[in-house]
C-alpha cells in the first residue's frame, strides 16, 4: 500500500467485549495526612485522602484470583473456555515464575490455556485488555482474562508515598454478542520517555518529578485519546463516563478538562482519592465502578498511561445484558467501604519496610 | 583595534531572549544559540569580537564547564574572545559589566553577553545542593542553609523588625503575575490573587510558595556596541548603556553587619546613579531581583526607592504596577517570567533595554526612558546594576 493508512484504529474482525469484570481491593487504608504525620509533621498538601494497603498474606496472585473469581461470576461461563490468562502488573511476586499460571489454575483455566505475564508500569493491564481484544477479535479464542493489579511500593519519605497503593481488575473478554460492554475501536500511543523507572536490583523505583507530568503523563493521554476520538468520529459529548489512569487526584481532572470533559463524566470512576494509585489497576478498577453503574447505551472512554511511556485507549458501550450482571460479585464501592484504618508503623510492618535482618 | 583615545559610550544593538519554561528536549547550548540567534538578528547581523557567558548551574547540573567557548563555537563564532562569568545569581549583570568594560574601553566594538540556564538538565536533592553552593559552602550549606532559608531568615526578621503583616510582601507577587499575563515568554502565565497568596503552603517559613520564584530553563542575550558601528534605525530609540557597576558584600548571611541593608546592592547602585547621573525619581521602571519577595523589598530600600522599612509598602500601596510610580518585574520578574539563574540578569536587562525602546507590548510602561536593572548573587552578597537610557534624537 503506497498510501497512508486512513486510520490507527485498533479494531479486530470480529466485535469483542467484556462478558465479566471484576475488581479488588484490599481492607486497609492508609490516610495521607498520616504519612505527613511522620515525614513532614503534618505540614504541606496532601495529593488524596488515604490509600488502600494490601495485609502481610495478600500479593498480586491472591489479589488476582480474587478479583477473576468476581469476574467469572459475572461472566457465567465456564472457565475451562478461557484460553488466555494475562496479568499485568510492576509487583509480579517473582522476578521469574509467572503470576499468570497460579491465577489461571486458582479459576480451572488451566491447562489448555495461554498464561503470561505482562509489564508497562501503570498500563500492564490495558495492555493485556488491548492483546485480549486481537486473541478474541481474531477467532482465536472464545474467551480471554485479562487483569491489572499492583501492590504499588512507595519509597519511604518520598512524594509517591502518599499515594502508591493496592488494588486492581479482572476482564474477561468474549464475543459481542454475549457481552456486557462492547468495544468500539481502541488505540494505543507509545515513546521512550523515560519518566519513571526501576533498575531489576532496586526496591524503590526513581521518578523525574516535573518531568512526569506534561512530557509523560499529559503528553500520551492527550495524544491517545485524541486519536481514538478522531479516528472513531466521536467527541467527549458523546460519552458518558470517561476513567483515566489516576495517578493522583488533579492530573486525571486536568486531563480530563483538557481534552473537554466535565467533571461529572469523570466522577464515578475517579478513585484514587480514596484508594490510591493502585497502578497498573488503576485505570482497570475505575472502569470497573463505572460498569457498577452503568445503563444500556451509555458509553464510556477509559484511557490507561504507563510509565516509559505509553496510553491504551479504549471506546466502549453498555448492552442489555449488564444491569442484571452487576450485582453479582461484589462491587468496587463495596470494596472501597470495607475499610480498615491503619497507622503508618502498621503499614510499615504489613509492608516489609522494617528490615529485621 | 587602535584604542580611542576617549572611552567609547555603549550602546544596545539588540536583544534577544527564549520563553522561559522547562524545556526538557532543548540542550543548554541549543537554548543558548536561539537567544543569541535571536540577539544578532536584533541587532542587524552584528557578529560580536567577543562574547560573554553568564551561568551558575552548568557544572553541578549539566557537567559543563568552559562555557565560553562551547556557546562560543555552537553559535558559530570560532576566532573570538570568549568566557564565562559567574556570581551565583548577579552572573548576567556580572557579564554585561565584563562586556560594557570592554566596549567602553575601545578595545573591543562589539560584544555578546549570553544568559543561559538548563536547570532541567537534574531534578530532586542535586538542584537544592547546587543552589546552596551560592552561599557560604563551609559554613552555611554545610549545615543545610539553602538559599530559600536564607530568605526565609531574612523575611522573618524584616516582618518582626518593621512589625509589617504577614502578607506585607504579597503585591510583589501579585503584581509579577499579573504582569505575566500578556508575556507570551513567561513560565507563569495565570493571575494570582491575595486569598490564594494567604493561603499558600509555607515554603521556609514564613515565606510561603508564592514568595518564591519557579526555577526553570531560559537564555537570553544582549548585544552592545561602539555607536559607529550601529546600523541608523528609524523604528526604535537608540539605548545607551548610562550606568554599569558590580560590587560586592559579605557573603555568608551571619557575617553581614546590617542584615536588611544590603551594601552591596547600595553600593552598587550609588555608582550606577551617579554614572548615569540620574536619581531614583527619574527612573521609569526597576527590574529588580524578585527571586525572593523579600529581596524586592530590600532592593527598593538599598537602591533608594523607599525608605528603610518601607519598600513593602510601595507593593502593598499599588506603587509597583506598569502605570505606577515605580514599575518593578514588568514582564513578570523572576516570580513569573522565570528564575533562571545566571541568565536572570540578562533577562533583566533585555526587558529594561525593550521597555526604553517602547517595544514592551501589552507591558508598556508608558514614556519610558530610563530603566534599571539590579541582580542578586546569594543573599545580596554580589549586586549588579546597570541603567539603560534612551538617547534622545
Amino acid at each position: 500500500m503506497s498510501d497512508a493508512p486512513r486510520t490507527r484504529l485498533l479494531k479486530p474482525t470480529r466485535d469483542v467485549g467484556i462478558v465479566g469484570y471484576g475488581a479488588y481491593i484490599p481492607q486497609y487504608r492508609l490516610p495521607a495526612k498520616e504519612v505527613a504525620r511522620v515525614w513532614t509533621g503534618g505540614a504541606g498538601g496532601l495529593p488524596i485522602k488515604e490509600k488502600a494497603v494490601a495485609g502481610q498474606d495478600e500479593d498480586v496472585i491472591t489479589m488476582s484470583i480474587e478479583a477473576a473469581r468476581n469476574a467469572l461470576a459475572r461472566a457465567d461461563i465456564d472457565p475451562t473456555e478461557i484460553r488466555a490468562v494475562w496479568v499485568g502488573s510492576e509487583s509480579h511476586p517473582y522476578a521469574v515464575k509467572p503470576t499468570s499460571t497460579i491465577v489461571a489454575e486458582a479459576i480451572g483455566a488451566t491447562p489448555h490455556t495461554q498464561a503470561a505475564d505482562w509489564e508497562f508500569a501503570c498500563k500492564a493491564g490495558t495492555e493485556a485488555v488491548q492483546a485480549a481484544i486481537g486473541f478474541v477479535g481474531s477467532g482465536m479464542a472464545r474467551y480471554a482474562l485479562a487483569i491489572g493489579m499492583d501492590i504499588a511500593q512507595g519509597r519511604p519519605g518520598d512524594a509517591l508515598e502518599y499515594t502508591a497503593a493496592a488494588g486492581g481488575a479482572a476482564y474477561l473478554l468474549g464475543p459481542a454478542d454475549e457481552a456486557l460492554a462492547i468495544f468500539e475501536g481502541s488505540y494505543s500511543y507509545s515513546t521512550d520517555t523515560p519518566d519513571f523507572w526501576r533498575r531489576a536490583d532496586e526496591k524503590y523505583p526513581e521518578h523525574g518529578e516535573r518531568f512526569t507530568g506534561e512530557p509523560a503523563y499529559f503528553k500520551h493521554i492527550l495524544e491517545a485519546a485524541q486519536a481514538l476520538m478522531h479516528d472513531l468520529g466521536s467527541t467527549p459529548a458523546d460519552y458518558r463516563f470517561v476513567v483515566f489512569h489516576q495517578p493522583n487526584t488533579k492530573f486525571p481532572q486536568r486531563v480530563g478538562k483538557q481534552l473537554g470533559f466535565k467533571p461529572e463524566q469523570i466522577q464515578t470512576g475517579l478513585l484514587v482519592p480514596v484508594i490510591g494509585n493502585v497502578y497498573a489497576g488503576s485505570a482497570l478498577v475505575g472502569l470497573t465502578a463505572v460498569l457498577d453503574v452503568a445503563e444500556p447505551g451509555d458509553r464510556i472512554l477509559l484511557v490507561s498511561y504507563g510509565s516509559g511511556a505509553g496510553s491504551d485507549a479504549f471506546s466502549l458501550h453498555v448492552t442489555e445484558r449488564l444491569p442484571e450482571r452487576q450485582g453479582r460479585a461484589r462491587k468496587t464501592q463495596d470494596y472501597i467501604a470495607r475499610r480498615t484504618e491503619i497507622d503508618y508503623a502498621t503499614y510499615a510492618r504489613y509492608r516489609g519496610k522494617l528490615t529485621l535482618k | 583595534m587602535e584604542p580611542t583615545s576617549l572611552p567609547a559610550e555603549v550602546y544596545v544593538a539588540g536583544v534577544g531572549l527564549t520563553p522561559v519554561g522547562e524545556h526538557w528536549n532543548t540542550s543548554l547550548r541549543e537554548l543558548a544559540l536561539e537567544a543569541i540567534r535571536a540577539a544578532r538578528q536584533d541587532a542587524g547581523g552584528l557578529r560580536p569580537q567577543a562574547l560573554y557567558a553568564a551561568n551558575m548551574l552548568a557544572p553541578a547540573l549539566s557537567g559543563q564547564t568552559h562555557l565560553g567557548v562551547l556557546l562560543a563555537d555552537f553559535a558559530g563564532l570560532r576566532g573570538i574572545e570568549a568566557s564565562s562569568f559567574e556570581a551565583a545569581g548577579a552572573s548576567g549583570g556580572v557579564a554585561l559589566r565584563q562586556a560594557y568594560l570592554a566596549v567602553r574601553s575601545g578595545l573591543i566594538d562589539i560584544a555578546l553577553v549570553i544568559g543561559v540556564e538548563k536547570v532541567t538538565d537534574r531534578v530532586g536533592a542535586s538542584v537544592h545542593a547546587a543552589l546552596a553552593m551560592a552561599g557560604d559552602s563551609d559554613h552555611e550549606a554545610v549545615q543545610g542553609l539553602t538559599p530559600a532559608a536564607q530568605a526565609g531568615l531574612l523575611m522573618r526578621r524584616y516582618l518582626h523588625e518593621y512589625q509589617a503583616p504577614a502578607d506585607a510582601l504579597a503585591g510583589f507577587s501579585l503584581t509579577a503575575h499579573a504582569n505575566a499575563v500578556h508575556n507570551s515568554n513567561a513560565f507563569l502565565r495565570g493571575a494570582v490573587s491575595l486569598e490564594e497568596y494567604r493561603q499558600a503552603p509555607r515554603d521556609s517559613d514564613p515565606l510561603n510558595v508564592y514568595d518564591a520564584a519557579p526555577l526553570a530553563d531560559g537564555a537570553a542575550a544582549l548585544i552592545l556596541a561602539r555607536r559607529e558601528v550601529l546600523a541608523a534605525s528609524a523604528d526604535r530609540p537608540l539605548i545607551r548603556v548610562a550606568g554599569s557597576s558590580v560590587a560586592i558584600g559579605a557573603l555568608a548571611l551571619h557575617d553581614q553587619p546590617d542584615l536588611l541593608g544590603l551594601s552591596a546592592a547600595e553600593e552598587s547602585a550609588r555608582r550606577a546613579f551617579h554614572q548615569a547621573g540620574v536619581t531614583p525619581e527619574e527612573i521609569d521602571l526597576f527590574e529588580l531581583h524578585d527571586a525572593y519577595s523579600i529581596y524586592a523589598a530590600l532592593a527598593l530600600e538599598a537602591s533608594g526607592f523607599a525608605g528603610r522599612g518601607q519598600g513593602w509598602r510601595l507593593a502593598a500601596e499599588g506603587q509597583i504596577g506598569l502605570q505606577a510610580r515605580i514599575p518593578v518585574a514588568t514582564f513578570g520578574g523572576s516570580k513569573a517570567r522565570g528564575e533562571t539563574g545566571g541568565a536572570t540578569g540578562v533577562y533583566q536587562a533585555a526587558e529594561v533595554v525593550l521597555q526604553v525602546q517602547g517595544r514592551a507590548g501589552a507591558n508598556q510602561v508608558p514614556g519610558a526612558e530610563v530603566g534599571m536593572a539590579q541582580c542578586l548573587g546569594g543573599a545580596g552578597a554580589t549586586a549588579s546594576t546597570h541603567i539603560f537610557a534612551a538617547v534622545k534624537p
